[in-house]
């Protein structure tokens, strides 16, 4: 179990900038971001589109912002839970008790929640049977790619991840891969290969096609797929992968007991408390009168929540406001010497 | 101002004054319409402002850019009409625009 002050669910910019207030009013936070990096929607939607409305920051993109919020945050030596979910939360004590998908457990007196649109989870195969069949014959990713050698593998989708493991998987196992429309998305180089192996014979290659049906009842034997003409062909299938990239959920904070207004959390505009007390929403995902989606506003919100988070954790203190310019306290905290 | 008329997965039509320079999207966002989710608010970055455009239109909209051709992969249950609202414009040539919503966004 981590004991800690600030527990922030999301590491996009206004997770990383929440880091830095509570920094710097002398809070610890630990971070959870169920992506398996740190950014958000800023690394995984838009790394490289240009932003151009962050104060003083005339131009940047969604990866130089992640990576000028981390040397920001870098004096307070934040530690990062990734590729995990927060499932639950309860009461303990005077604490919140917080728990991952990986069964990880944090106790915190506060919780912000920075999660903009809900977490990035793979989209998935949208047939009726498919779920039946997750994790035991279909899958959305590959942790150890033995488990399929020698096996009929299809593959869908036309982005790298299918295309890469389309031409590894190839290379032992009976491979078709499966797209809706000709062209691949994925890099020109990686098409070009999976082209060279399909007319060596060495990989299937279907297109303009999509999946159909699955057949078999307590195992999957096989699979029908279709094109726009509902022409339907039958691929002798063991296993199904499905690359379709990521989409944005929710999830289990719709569980929570927290006010809910359509896929976002209600806040007041003082402190940006939800409707339980140490639980903070900001970003993307908190509403208020005038809410707008903007990284700046969710700056703003962090600034407030992280000066209301320190009430409750330190509540025998008096918070003081201070400058970073002149007080010295706030400047150890970020690290400076005097000669700084 | 242009006329677009957004129909819901179940049928229910709804028809709406849009602004031009407006996207289809931001056209049923702003009011209200169900089925558009623009998850990610018009960067053309997540597939959930994915509409059937009517066949009669098809043709007369603006060709889709590369990006959102990549993106419609991800869209749920792509068609051949298939376009994402955000990357429509709206404009006079538009009035009378008429795009149905797929039974969900994801």
């Amino acid at each position: 179990m981590i004991k800690t002050d600030v527990v922030i669910i999301g590491s996009g910019p206004v997770g990383l900038f929440a880091v830095h207030q509570l920094g710097i009013v002398g809070l610890k936070a630990e971070v959870i971001d169920n992506l398996d990096k740190i950014g958000g929607q800023c690394i995984e939607l838009y790394p490289d589109k240009p932003i151009y409305d962050i104060p003083a920051l005339p131009k940047c993109t969604g990866k130089s912002l992640t990576d000028n919020l981390l040397e920001q945050i870098k004096p307070f030596k934040t530690n990062f839970h990734l590729s995990q979910r927060v499932e639950s939360i309860s009461r303990e004590d005077n604490n919140w008790k917080i728990t991952t998908n990986k069964k990880n457990i944090f106790l915190a007196s506060n919780i912000i929640i920075a999660a903009g649109v809900g977490s990035f989870e793979p989209r998935k195969l949208q047939i009726n049977e498919a779920e039946k069949f997750e994790n035991k014959q279909i899958f959305y990713s590959i942790k150890d790619k033995t488990f399929f050698k020698n096996k009929k593998i299809s593959i869908f989708g036309g982005g790298d991840s299918a295309l890469d493991w389309a031409i590894e998987l190839s290379k032992f196992s009976e491979v078709t891969l499966i797209h809706r429309r000709n062209e691949f998305r994925g890099v020109e180089h990686s098409s070009e290969i999976a082209r060279g192996l399909e007319k060596e014979g060495k990989l299937k290659i279907k297109t303009p096609f999509s999946i159909n049906s699955i057949e078999g009842e307590d195992k999957i034997n096989a699979i029908t797929i279709k094109n726009e003409d509902e022409k339907i062909e039958k691929i002798s299938t063991d296993y199904i992968l499905g690359f379709f990239g990521l989409i944005m959920k929710l999830g289990p904070i719709a569980e929570w007991g927290l006010n809910l207004d359509k896929k976002t959390i209600p806040v007041n505009t003082n402190n940006f408390q939800t409707n339980k007390e140490g639980i903070f929403a900001i970003g993307d995902i908190c509403s208020y009168p005038g809410k707008f989606k903007l990284i700046l506003s969710g700056f703003h919100e962090g600034a407030l929540a992280a000066r209301a988070c320190f009430k409750l954790a330190r509540p025998n203190e008096k918070y003081r406001f201070e400058f970073t310019t002149t007080s010295k306290t706030l400047q150890s905290r970020l690290g400076l010497k005097k000669s700084d | 101002m242009p006329k677009i008329t957004y129909i819901e997965y179940g049928g229910k039509s709804h028809t709406i004054d849009v602004a031009n320079e407006l996207t289809v999207m931001e056209g049923a966002v702003q009011n209200d319409i169900p089925g558009i989710d623009a998850d990610c608010g018009g960067a053309c970055a997540c597939a959930t402002c994915h509409v059937y455009v009517d066949k009669k239109w098809f043709n007369k909209l603006p060709k889709a850019e590369e990006a959102e051709i990549d993106m419609l992969d991800v869209a749920f249950e792509p068609k051949k009409f298939s376009r994402l609202g955000c990357q429509i414009s709206v404009t006079d040539e538009l009035d009378g625009l008429v795009v149905k919503m797929p039974s969900k966004q994801a």
